[in-house]
């Protein structure tokens, strides 16, 4: 039996090349001015599970995401990259999830999934930068967890071992399966897509992307069905609807401020060096220095 | 009941700072909500450490001493707070933005169905009115954070769920002694009553802690260096200039990412947060992400060539010209009027 592997992605704003028009006047984000990216760690989580995939014959890997519509093209970044499967959570109802609500509906998604002996997700989104969906989804599912991943080490006879990153060193800790890693960005970077898998899916699609194209796209899947994005709605997976969305969130936004430098006169100086000595003059006399 | 708690991390038998930081954040929003203070402290060989955190203001000191409990693993953790705080229900709960904090925090959120806000920069207490429920809360912790790449700053709350939680970083929050005579109770955990043996699955195997090298956290001087320094070898004017000093030298991530110095040395929002005496930021522009880790520093004095540079808004004295040019000049006026 192969190695079973949910990778956990999600699709971020890119928070990293924000330009001016990326906030809004009235101080909120204007997402439409953001390119939507594969969260960054979550590729460094990819490329975990593709080395798995490597050594481990016989060992698949499905790509789970939540979000709206076009977060599938996440699924197919997976897929060019040599993921075999991609489940596209999507529906209002998750919409205005704090983290533990996500982790709720992400782990409610991996019970429908059933069949997995290791969740790998990135240690954190660039959007929230919180780092608790992995943990969170542990628990949810009363999993262990091992944090900071920055590398498997390997999968043998029922234990999983993983060197990890912490503030000031490294540590390798085993751990029984199944269980939920979470992958450090100092891991090695994602491999680039695999121009013959490009090629093999570039039609995948979900469902809802079937049905907005051509007639020969919607038959593609018959005889084709790896092009097939699953995509599940509230309603096919098994969930409590008031840990969703916006009602199963204990954390609320109250305000949300853009952020602006409380501006204050500066000295301005020249190099020359009458400047420069009365400066330091100043700073020794007030035993800022010295 | 309806205490503070702060979750206290131990690093070779001392409680760690960032939770003696939160100590005394703790300590004020207790005095503030007129509740008591609780410490709780996991792992082995904890004999007297209590006596590390009376002085912060702890009203209580709950420990939990047993050796599965160290090395720090995620589940036998998770299992003991849980349990504690069914029995204790606090109303706040504090750990640091650690590597232990930030794997910790969200289980036991996940596991109490309470919220957790990451990182805060500040806490506060506050009210809230909500409108569509009908509701109104008084007494609402602020949890105060930076978002969206640090482009945003969000006020979040939770008004419903117990305890609020959150996680705030190393060097954010002040350390002060509340009171070097202050004793509270000691309340000794029973592990077995909370410990599940499903909990030991996770297996330390191996660790390798390296000391830091670098202390710019305490440092009462830093000389900063950015992107705007050019190269490695320039930077060597910074450590010049240092060691002149007494001061320690910083950088910007660009400066860390360019390779120009190490990742210990970065202050920001993902560095190390400082407010040192002075701070000389040099080839440093002054993004948000950066100044969010050394605006409260006493006295800012910036080098840099662009006069419209953002760090010049912060600051008490900006130099514009070349970096290689002003930082021999410090160094040149200094050796030659002090001894
Ligand atoms: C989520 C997130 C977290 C981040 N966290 C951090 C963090 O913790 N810390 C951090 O620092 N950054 C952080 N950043 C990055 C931050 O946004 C900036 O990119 C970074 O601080 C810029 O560094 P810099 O000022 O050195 O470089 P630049 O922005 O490139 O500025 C260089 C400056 O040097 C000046 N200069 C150039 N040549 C000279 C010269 N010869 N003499 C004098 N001046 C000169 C230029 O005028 C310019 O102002 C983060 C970003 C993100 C998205
Ligand atoms: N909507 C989502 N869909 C899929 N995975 C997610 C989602 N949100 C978070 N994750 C996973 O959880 C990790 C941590 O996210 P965060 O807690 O938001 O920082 C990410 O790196 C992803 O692996």
């Amino acid at each position: 039996m192969g190695l079973k592997i949910v990778v956990l992605a999600k699709q971020v704003p890119d928070t990293r090349n924000v330009g001016k028009d990326a906030m809004k006047a009235d101080g909120t984000v204007n997402r439409a001015a953001l390119p939507a990216i594969f969260n960054p760690e979550d590729l460094n989580a990819l490329e975990q599970a593709l080395r798995l995939k490597d050594k481990y014959k016989g060992a698949t890997i499905s790509v789970l995401t939540m979000g709206p519509g076009r977060a599938a093209d996440i699924i197919r970044e997976g897929f060019y990259r040599g993921a075999d499967q991609g489940y596209l959570l999507t529906d209002r109802a998750f919409a205005g999830s704090d983290t533990l609500a996500t982790s709720y509906a992400i782990s409610c998604a991996i019970k429908k999934i059933k069949d997995f002996d290791l969740i790998i997700a990135g240690r954190q989104a660039i959007d929230g930068d919180t780092a608790q969906v992995g943990p969170q989804v542990a628990e949810k599912l009363n999993l262990p967890q091992i944090t900071y991943a920055e590398e498997v080490i390997s999968v043998e006879n029922e234990k999983i071992v993983v060197r990890r990153r912490l503030e000031r060193g490294v540590e390798t800790v085993e751990s029984a399966l199944p269980a939920v890693i979470t992958v450090n960005a100092t891991a090695p970077d994602c491999r680039p897509r695999n121009a013959k898998l490009v090629m093999k899916y570039k039609h995948a699609k979900t469902i809802t992307e079937r049905q907005s194209e051509s007639e020969d796209y919607i038959d593609l899947t018959a005889d084709r069905p790896y092009l097939n994005i699953e995509e599940w709605s509230v309603n096919d997976i098994e969930t409590d609807i008031n840990w969703l969305g916006l009602s199963g969130s204990p954390t609320k936004v109250k305000k949300i401020e853009n952020v602006v430098f409380q501006a204050k006169e500066a000295k301005r100086l020249t190099p020359a060096d009458e400047e420069i000595d009365e400066l330091m003059k100043e700073l020794i006399a007030n035993h800022t220095i010295g | 009941m309806n205490n503070v708690f702060v979750i206290c991390e131990i690093d070779e038998g001392k409680v760690a700072d960032v939770s003696l930081e939160l100590m005394t954040k703790g300590r004020s929003l207790a005095n503030e909500l007129k509740c008591k203070l609780e410490a709780v402290v996991l792992g082995q060989d904890l004999d007297g450490v209590e006596a590390q955190l009376f002085p912060y203001g702890a009203d209580v000191v709950h420990v939990g001493d047993d050796k599965r409990l160290a090395p720090f693993t995620t589940l036998p953790h998770t299992s003991m707070i849980v349990g504690l705080f069914k029995e204790e229900k606090p109303q706040i709960a504090l750990l640091g933005a650690s590597t232990m904090g930030r794997d910790l925090g969200p289980r036991i959120s996940s596991a109490l169905q309470s919220g957790l806000t990451a990182d805060c920069t500040s806490l506060v207490i506050g009210g809230h009115e909500d409108k569509k429920a009908g509701k109104s809360y008084e007494n609402l912790l602020y949890q105060i954070r930076p978002a969206f790449g640090g482009n945003i700053v969000a006020t979040i709350i939770n008004p419903d769920c117990r305890p609020q939680m959150a996680t705030v970083r190393e060097g954010v929050m002040k350390k002060e002694i509340f009171d070097a005579a202050y004793t509270g109770e000691v309340n000794k955990l029973d592990v077995d009553k909370f410990l599940k043996p499903e909990d030991l699955v996770v297996n330390v195997l191996d660790r390798h802690m390296e000391k830091s090298k670098v202390n710019i956290k305490n440092s009462s001087i830093i000389i900063a260096g950015g992107y705007g320094m050019g190269s490695k070898e320039n930077f060597n004017a910074l450590y010049e200039l240092a060691d002149v000093l007494g001061a320690e030298v910083g950088a910007s991530r660009a400066a860390v990412d360019a390779g120009y110095a190490e990742h210990e040395r970065q202050i920001g929002q993902t560095g190390v947060t400082v407010r040192p005496k002075l701070y000389i930021a040099c080839g440093i522009s002054g993004q948000i992400q950066h100044t969010a880790g050394m605006e409260e520093s006493s006295m800012i004095i910036a080098v840099n060539n662009d006069p419209n540079a953002p760090i010049n808004k912060l600051a008490d004295y900006a130099i514009t010209g070349d970096v290689m040019e002003v930082i021999p000049k410090l160094i040149k006026y200094y050796k030659q009027n002090t001894k």
